[in-house]
């Protein structure tokens, strides 16, 4: 008899601390269903740090964010009976979030925004790059082992006008399709698409500044 | 395919939604242009530093949520049962 790879025995024990973890999700949420007070307070301890972490990735301010999660629990918790559980709760749980803090940021959004033009790269008339992209100087990982550099690229993304940087950080950070984020967003998914590519390029400009140079 | 072109296409070679023809004109564009494969790689690049550095950003905050923010939801959701 062959003995198993340790490679079937380690997706095993992946699969048995899923399926854990499901149960005890289902026992969760029939507790939230049926009113249970400690319930709300697990919920809260258990998702809480993971929603606080995505408000503060979409929102610039501490407070914001808290209030922030404070609405998304609420909002979870008034429609905990309706949730079917056909995602994970978790992932439920982001998207409330993630809308909660849309929300916010539509109340405090300025009136004008600075185009995003002058961070677009220019072309000649012969369709050639204006100014020749050249490689930087370090790998990315190189350039996020420097606490300072890090900084740097959180302020450049803080730096993009709102509604690009918006799209940036659905699709870029959180990860939600072209889609997801053009229902959030109340806008067209081509729209999505075209916003995304120049955030990223505007994006691409402010880091360049930085760190452009041969290595 | 000029470097205007190869740039406004550059997202859909990445997530590989050029049709064929497309992606081996931009291919053999890429062959002749290191101004156009620099922009390639630094785009990329971008993509990875601003994901990275918003993902160590929550590293450097608590693994947990603070109490006090678990005791305001809690109340909060209290107040509105009332």
């Amino acid at each position: 008899m062959h003995e198993l790879p340790a490679r079937d025995s380690h997706a095993g024990d992946a699969d048995a601390a899923r399926s854990l973890e499901q149960r005890e999700e289902r026992a969760l949420l029939e507790r939230l269903r049926a009113g249970e007070p400690e319930a709300f307070g697990t919920l809260v301890r258990r998702h809480g740090a993971q929603m606080l972490a995505v408000a503060r990735r979409l929102l610039s301010h501490e407070d914001d964010a808290r209030e922030v999660v404070q609405d998304a629990f609420l909002s979870a918790f008034r429609a905990v009976a309706s949730f079917e559980g056909g995602s994970r709760l978790g992932t439920w749980l982001h998207r409330i979030t993630v809308n909660a803090a849309l929300m916010k940021l539509r109340q405090r959004r300025r009136r004008h925004e600075e185009p995003i033009d002058a961070y677009l790269p220019g072309f000649l008339a012969d369709g050639h790059q204006a100014r020749p992209a050249e490689d930087w100087r370090r790998s990315a990982q190189e350039i996020l082992s420097s606490r300072e550099d890090r900084q740097y690229v959180l302020d450049c993304i803080e730096r993009m006008p709102e509604s690009y940087r918006e799209v940036l950080k659905l699709r870029d950070i959180e990860e939600l399709s072209t889609q997801e984020t053009a229902e959030l967003l109340s806008i067209e998914p081509n729209t999505v698409k075209v916003r995304l590519h120049r955030a990223r390029q505007a994006l691409r400009a402010l880091l360049d500044a930085r760190f452009r140079g041969n290595r | 395919m000029t470097c205007r072109e190869v740039i406004e296409f550059l997202m859909d070679y990445t997530s590989g939604e050029l049709p064929h023809e497309v992606r081996a004109e931009f291919e053999r564009h890429l062959e002749l242009c290191p101004p156009c494969v620099a922009y390639l790689h630094t785009y990329e690049q971008t993509r990875e530093l601003a994901r990275h550095a918003c993902i160590s950003q929550d590293k450097a905050v608590d693994a947990d949520v603070p109490e006090e923010l678990v005791r305001a939801i809690l109340a909060a959701r209290a107040a509105e049962r009332r």
